[in-house]
Formats: C-alpha cells, sequence, structure tokens
C-alpha cells in the first residue's frame, strides 16, 4: 500500500510526518536539528529516501544535510557557497550598490533523474549545483551575471532565488524565481538565462512593464504540462501558457491579491491552490479566517475552502514552500502556517484537519508519495 | 594537548560530548587551532569563520582565560595556559534573542 511522508520545516528544526494511504493517522518524528532554521527539504524524485535540508541560523551560518534512509539518519554534507569570481552589486533596498553576500539556502530542488544532482537556490539571489550528493557546489553563475543582475533589489525577506521548477520534458529547460526581481528561464541547463516577466504589472516600480524588478513569490508547474506556469505575486495571481514568455492575471474572484504559495492538483493540472493574504503589511488572513482558494479553471474562478480551518480569530501566514501535493489518487493537499498548524487534506481540498499544533512556525511542506 | 569547549549546537554538529583535544605542532595561535579543529571535525567548516575569508562569524565569540580574544589577530600567540591545555578555549555562540 502507498504510503506519504512528509517533510516539514520550521524555525526551529525539522520534522518527518508519515502516514498510510488512508492518511488518517501520522507518526511525527523530530525534531532534527532542533534550534537550527530548516528553510527547505526535498526528497530526490529518482530515490526518495535521500532527502536534502537546507539548515541554517545567524550564529552558525549555512549547513547541508543529506539523509539517505527517508530522514531517520543525517549527514552534513559541503556547505561552501562562493559565488563564481568578483559577486559585484546589487540595488539595495535605498537604491544604492550593495555587495552580493551569501546569507542562506532558501530552496533544494534535487533533479528528477539522479539522485546526487541537486540545484539551490540562495539569497543573495544565485543558483548552485552539486553533483555529487551536496558536498560540493559550484555557481550557476550566468543567472547572477545577467545584464539586469546589478538592478534587482531585495523583498522584504531578502534577495532570495526561492524557486526552481525543472521542466520533465527538457533536462535543459529550468526556471528560477527571485523575489524581487522575477523569472528567468534556462534552455541550455543553465549557461544562460532570459528574463521571463512580460505581462507582470507591479504598482510602485517605476517603469511598472519592466524587465525586471517584480517580487514573485512562488511559481510551479504541472509535469504533464510543463509549458503552464502559475504564478502568486505580490500582486496578483499569474498564468503563463507559453513557458513564461507571456504572463495574463487570473485572480478573477480572489479576496486579495497577495499570498505566498501556489501548487497544482496531483492529477488535475487545471487545479490549483493559494491561500490569499491581506498586505501589504497584515500579512494574516483576510477577515481572520484561514481559506485556501481553489480554482478548477486554471484560475480566475475560485472557491474558498473552509471545512476544518479556523474562521475566526486566525492570524497565521502561510509562507512560500509551506504548500505540497500528495500524488495518491484521492489527491492529499498539504500546508503549514507560521502558528505551527500543519494542515492537511485527503480529497483535493474539500476537508482540512489539522495533523500538527504546535510546531514552531513552518517554513516549508513537501510531500513525497512512496510505494 | 588542546582542549576546547564548543558550544552546544555545534558539540551536536560534531557529534561530540564535553570537550574536544588535539594536539597541534607548531605555535598556537587561534588559526592554527581553529584549522586543527576544522581538519578533525570537518562538519564544523563554515560555522565558526567564514570559508573564504576565514573571518570569525560575527555571532561567534572567543574567550580564554576570562578574556575575550575574539578580536586578537588570528595569527598572535594564545594565551600559554590554553597552549599548555591548563586551559580551555571556548568557542561561544553570542547571547542574543529575546
Amino acid at each position: 500500500m502507498s504510503s506519504v511522508r512528509l517533510l516539514v520545516g520550521t524555525r526551529k528544526g525539522a520534522f518527518v510526518l508519515t502516514s498510510d494511504g488512508k492518511r488518517r493517522g501520522w507518526k511525527i518524528e523530530g525534531p532534527h536539528f532542533g534550534g537550527w532554521e530548516i528553510y527547505h527539504m526535498k526528497g530526490s524524485p529518482a530515490n526518495p529516501n535521500r532527502i536534502y535540508a537546507s539548515q541554517s541560523t545567524s550564529w552558525f551560518g549555512q549547513l547541508i544535510q543529506r539523509s539517505d534512509d527517508g530522514g531517520a539518519t543525517w549527514e552534513p554534507v559541503g556547505n561552501e557557497f562562493v559565488y563564481d569570481g568578483e559577486p559585484g552589486t546589487h540595488t539595495w533596498y535605498d537604491g544604492t550598490p550593495h555587495p552580493w553576500e551569501f546569507a542562506r539556502v532558501w530552496h533544494l530542488e534535487p533533479s528528477l533523474h539522479d539522485p546526487d544532482l541537486v540545484y539551490a537556490g540562495v539569497e543573495d539571489a544565485a543558483l548552485f549545483r552539486s553533483s555529487d550528493g551536496g558536498r560540493n557546489w559550484e555557481e550557476l553563475s550566468a543567472l547572477r551575471k545577467h545584464p539586469s543582475g546589478p538592478s534587482w533589489q531585495p523583498g522584504a525577506g531578502g534577495m532570495c532565488l526561492h524557486t526552481i521548477l525543472l521542466d520533465p520534458r527538457d533536462p535543459a529547460r529550468m526556471y528560477g524565481a527571485i523575489s524581487a526581481a522575477g523569472v528567468f528561464r534556462s534552455d541550455d541547463a543553465g549557461a544562460s538565462w532570459r528574463p521571463m516577466n512580460r505581462g507582470l504589472r507591479s504598482n510602485g516600480i517605476p517603469d511598472e512593464d519592466a524587465e525586471v524588478g517584480h517580487c514573485v513569490h512562488r511559481i510551479a508547474m504541472h509535469p504533464k504540462h510543463p509549458d503552464r506556469l502559475y504564478m502568486q505575486k505580490h500582486w496578483d495571481v499569474m498564468r503563463s501558457d507559453d513557458g513564461g514568455e507571456s504572463w495574463s492575471e487570473v485572480s478573477g474572484n480572489l479576496p486579495t491579491d497577495f499570498g505566498f504559495p501556489i501548487d497544482v492538483h496531483a492529477h488535475e493540472p487545471q487545479t490549483i491552490y493559494v491561500v490569499p493574504i491581506t498586505s501589504d503589511s497584515q500579512h494574516f488572513p483576510p477577515d481572520a479566517r484561514l481559506r485556501v482558494y481553489r480554482s478548477r479553471t486554471g484560475g480566475n474562478e475560485w472557491e474558498a475552502l473552509t471545512n476544518g480551518l479556523p474562521q475566526e480569530h486566525c492570524y497565521v501566514n502561510v509562507l512560500r514552500d509551506a504548500m505540497a501535493v500528495d500524488k495518491l489518487d484521492s489527491c492529499g493537499v498539504y500546508f503549514g502556517t507560521t502558528g505551527g498548524q500543519v494542515y492537511a487534506s485527503t480529497d483535493s481540498g474539500d476537508h482540512w484537519t489539522a495533523i500538527a499544533r504546535d510546531f514552531p512556525a513552518v517554513l516549508s511542506v513537501e510531500a513525497q508519495t512512496l510505494p | 594537548m588542546i582542549r576546547v569547549i564548543l558550544p552546544a549546537h555545534l558539540r551536536a554538529l560534531a557529534r561530540v560530548n564535553g570537550e574536544v583535544s588535539f594536539e597541534i605542532s607548531g605555535e598556537i595561535t587561534q588559526r592554527a587551532l581553529l584549522d586543527a579543529l576544522e581538519s578533525q571535525y570537518p562538519m564544523l567548516r563554515g560555522t565558526i569563520r567564514d570559508h573564504v575569508t576565514q573571518r570569525r562569524r560575527p555571532y561567534v565569540r572567543f574567550f580564554a582565560c576570562e578574556t575575550d580574544l575574539s578580536h586578537q589577530r588570528p595569527d598572535a600567540p594564545l594565551p600559554q595556559a590554553v597552549a599548555d591545555g591548563m586551559e580551555p578555549f571556548l568557542v561561544v555562540g553570542a547571547m542574543a534573542g529575546g
């Protein structure tokens, strides 16, 4: 019988939650690395027992941990993230040049085919690759060295490369999304990159149609339709049907234009999920009601999913990597909150149950569907 | 024998309990001590000082013999009591929080 393993990164450690295919009861193991921030954990699609974790603190910096037994035991691997050449400057919040400085790894994306090949998106924004299971890291520096690089500015959370998407149809095509620069695509395995932000509109930047400078919060892809991308941006939910060449707004009837995560149903490429949040500064759900919104039409028409979610006095946030789906026949959807809850739905979002209530603030959730 | 006391997080990372100790040949300096420490416990590389610049991380301090050695030059000799193993060299995570 299939089972599900959730990898939950929090402000104070990593948790591994497992359940059988019914997903009624969950076994919780952790915290691993208690006291450390775990920005992201992700398993290799080629070998699900190979899991990578990004572990950091302001005190002792960045570590990468690797497990080869599904998260039961861990081994620190390489943590030397050195920019290629003279890093130069990007633009600081106040518009002045600011040196490129490594802060942390936000996102780890293992190859679809090779458990030893893994990509890391870091702050200050850059893309690194390891081909030896995380022991050594090299920067794919063409992204950071894009001519627009000196103009990139950080979002409120820092200038992070937070999303990496790998095209299952074409191993040379990959996407990176940077807050607050935008989406970039490579068609040659990272040797060169093009901004993919046409159609994004961002109020408050001098040229609202600018090629870069957009605060993209997350992008998502369904593996069967890799040319269709979905985006939660600082303003608006967007969709591209042409591999990021152009974007159109699909916010429709959402109650706010802001949020962080966006994800796609495992079996319905048109079904997507977001969690609207009130911005710019509140960053909690509108009307203090925690609602996941689902569109079955690729956006524009949205329904609120509330069954099992708090509908009063709720002031949590859901961060960009803190939503995931499993691949069981009845698609499971999961998300974690800054209040330490992890919610699960076994029926595509119709009903929700809290499977953890008192974790540290959740930074990331990934779901693995195991045979 | 040089004695080093690590903060709890780094003891957990290095999988040690209590003090760690090792021999160093040549002059006993902060750099020599940290080089030897990282050689014996490679997982600590980058956690106490930056990989590239070799600068102490901002929230890490060094103490020995009731003295803050954090701002000593890396190649300055450490106190004789540390070199003799009479006193430990303390790596301390800054008390920051609130």
